[in-house]
């Protein structure tokens, strides 16, 4: 095996960035349900997911912060950048809506998060490869957690399978965005820092459709709509999630907590 | 926590614990509370006690519930990632404790929706120190410190009360509790640490907490109707002004050591009762927040109402997946 | 549809490996693999257990409280049962 050449830092801190924002912001999302669940029994479980992003986020940002070289920490990163330096996919940031939405959404992008962590097991960035390892496990838990809910709801009362069609019909055109190919992908690809995500996409389809149809739902055909999250253009959802996460770090700069 | 859903040989009609008034029954199950036993699910009790530890233990776990709503009101504004969890699984932790003690209560022979309705319909009472507003970040801390603190103080003699099921969640509650204290006054400790501003917020909390706090124990024990019956019972085993005392003398060395002061001016050590002196609690407004007129009485309750209703065709649709999946696996049998 | 809640199951946590699965509470869920799952968020969140069971609670058969006597009470008097009721000399008395 060739031993891959060193990817140019930006790409690399933008691979990890973009890690490290999809948890922060679907776990910010995910929090939001904390004392709202259907059941308390449910409250517990999204209370645990949320929690574990929240960690993969603080250890991948941690990590981003280093990749920088300026000094920046978690903090300063999850709460001190503009909307257009955050980088995650824009599915992650799209409201909570129902109880249907939620499932379908954790289904869609946990399911994505277990193929990158398997590949990312093997990354070259000793750091990344080791939040893999733990992120991993988590990971297939939310998959199998949300799509048996998914399954559930999808087939189970009449109003159930529409809200849940609906959510699907809602949410599936971001997933497009989970595989646009980018510059930085392919650079952090060549590097072995970890897999262009467009190369996941089979793989995915291959997960998330069975399960799909199990729960009696219709997939959608692709159209061409798309969304930007990943370079930094994100929905207007962004901006008001950041104006509240962000709240205590802009009224008092500089303030420990 | 086995229920009343389980199931004994030749009484199986007979859901709940036996209610028929016995001499016998009641001689022995007097015996077992003065041998300091326990009753277990069941075993037999007067109707009385167990219509007093339902009311008991669903307020418990009403309050554990409605008590996620003011901390969750910060759980998206949080100052660092850090605190974030932090809270997360604190508020998290009081859902857990809801769930225990809704499960020690169903043992009795009531259903959890039974005893979510009477919350929502405001059949029911919760502790109204959560009917108070979380203002500012420095609330959670304080929160922990004080409303935590106070709980605590009532919750740990009850891991030795009569009733085994009660008694075991509450075990498994003050292991947990412990944590929230201390993360509260943690972040106090950090927040006085820091700016004018900060040290101002942490006061500001302290101020509009500390009498809400010491109310957490209830009405004087003069004033108090249950008392002497639930300590006879082993369900209340320490005295509300007993427990108040122990915590305000707890409470104003831990002030001193963060740096904030009580806003009562009556509040001195009294050598002679080798106690603290406090002043004279406002019960209008302990009563005025108990009967449903305090800032959050409203917007709480309908908080709840709201994720329950809300969350109606989730739960149902659960049921119906699982019967549609368990005809198909007999059709296919 | 008729509204009814969701059916109760008891849990028992295995601590660590070893050891006998303990019960240590109740979950409300659908079925059988939520009840498993919401076991582990509700029991586990503290490294408490390694292995999960879950049993509808109206599944279990429990012995009747007022047979306490006739159950329980015969083992009283088997005092033979107990290696302490044999004395032996010191020098062999950790047998």
């Amino acid at each position: 095996m060739t031993t891959p050449n060193p990817a140019p830092l930006a790409a690399h801190l933008e691979y990890v960035t973009r890690l490290g924002d999809n948890a922060l912001i679907l776990g910010q999302r995910m929090s939001e349900w904390c004392g709202h669940a259907p059941v308390l029994e449910e409250d517990m479980a999204l209370g645990n997911m949320s929690l574990d992003l929240i960690g993969q986020a603080r250890m991948l940002l941690t990590h981003a912060g280093k990749l920088e070289g300026q000094g920046r920490d978690e903090d300063q990163l999850a709460f001190l950048r503009t909307e257009m330096n955050y980088r995650n996919l824009t599915l992650c940031e799209l409201p909570n809506a129902d109880f249907g939405r939620t499932m379908v959404r954790n289904f869609l992008f946990a399911s994505f998060q277990v193929l990158l962590w398997e590949r990312l097991l093997a990354s070259h960035d000793s750091e990344l490869a080791a939040i893999a390892a733990k992120s991993i496990k988590e990971a297939r838990y939310h998959a199998q957690h949300a799509g048996d809910w998914v399954v559930r709801l999808g087939d189970g009362t009449a109003e159930s399978h529409e809200r849940t069609q609906a959510a699907l019909d809602y949410l599936w055109p971001y997933t497009a965005e989970f595989f646009v190919v980018t510059p930085s992908d392919e650079a952090a690809a060549a590097a072995g820092i970890g897999p262009a995500w467009s190369e996941l996409e089979a793989a995915w389809e291959a997960a998330v459709v069975p399960v799909l149809n199990e729960a009696t739902l219709t997939v959608p055909a692709r159209t061409p709509f798309k969304s930007w999250g990943k370079f930094g253009r994100h929905s207007e959802h962004l901006g008001h999630l950041l104006s509240e996460m962000q709240y205590m770090q802009r009224t008092y700069p500089g303030a420990q907590w | 926590m086995y229920t009343q859903a389980l199931d004994i040989p030749q009484q199986g009609a007979d859901k709940g614990p036996k209610a028929v008034e016995n001499p016998a029954y009641q001689a022995e199950f007097d015996a077992k509370i003065d041998a300091g036993g326990y009753i277990e699910a069941k075993d037999w009790m007067p109707e009385a006690y167990r219509k007093t530890l339902v009311r008991q233990i669903s307020q418990h776990a009403h309050s554990e519930i409605v008590g996620m709503l003011p901390e969750g009101n910060w759980i998206t504004r949080a100052p660092t990632l850090k605190r974030k969890a932090i809270l997360l699984a604190k508020v998290q932790d009081e859902g857990g404790h809801g769930l225990y003690l809704y499960a020690a209560a169903e043992t009795l022979g009531v259903s959890r929706d039974e005893l979510l309705d009477a919350l929502h319909t405001g059949k029911a009472k919760y502790s109204s120190i959560f009917n108070y507003p979380t203002l500012t970040w420095a609330d959670i801390g304080v929160i922990g410190w004080l409303v935590d603190g106070a709980a605590i103080m009532n919750q740990i003699p009850l891991c030795k009360c009569s009733y085994g099921p009660y008694a075991r969640a509450m075990v498994r509650i003050c292991k947990e509790e412990s944590f929230h204290q201390r993360q509260g006054y943690d972040l106090l400790l950090t927040m006085m640490k820091g700016t004018d501003e900060q040290r101002e917020m942490v006061q500001d909390a302290v101020n509009r907490w500390w009498w809400p706090s010491i109310m957490m124990f209830g009405p004087h024990d003069k004033d108090s109707v249950h008392s002497g019956q639930s300590a006879r019972w082993g369900i209340k085993r320490i005295s509300n002004d007993d427990l108040r005392q122990k915590f305000v003398d707890a409470t104003v060395k831990q002030a001193e050591v963060l740096g904030v002061t009580m806003p009562d001016p009556a509040l001195q050590w009294n050598a002679e009762r080798g106690h603290y002196d406090y002043g004279a609690i406002d019960w209008d407004e302990f009563w005025n927040v108990v009967n449903g007129h305090g800032q959050g009485n409203v917007d709480r309750l309908a908080a709840r109402v709201k994720a329950w209703e809300d969350g109606a065709w989730v739960r149902d649709a659960a049921l119906e997946h699982e019967r549609k999946r368990a005809a198909r696996e007999d059709q296919a049998a | 549809m008729e509204r009814k809640e969701w059916p109760l199951w008891e849990v028992f946590v295995r601590s660590r490996n070893g050891l006998d699965h303990k019960h240590c509470g109740s979950v409300h869920a659908p079925d059988a693999k939520l009840a498993l799952q919401v076991a582990r968020d509700v029991y586990t969140r503290r490294q408490e257990g390694v292995s999960i069971w879950v049993v509808q609670a109206d599944h279990i058969v429990a012995s009747d409280p007022d047979a306490k006597p006739e159950l329980f009470d015969p083992a009283e008097d088997k005092i033979y049962r107990h290696p302490t009721f044999y004395q032996l000399p010191d020098e062999v008395n950790h047998m």
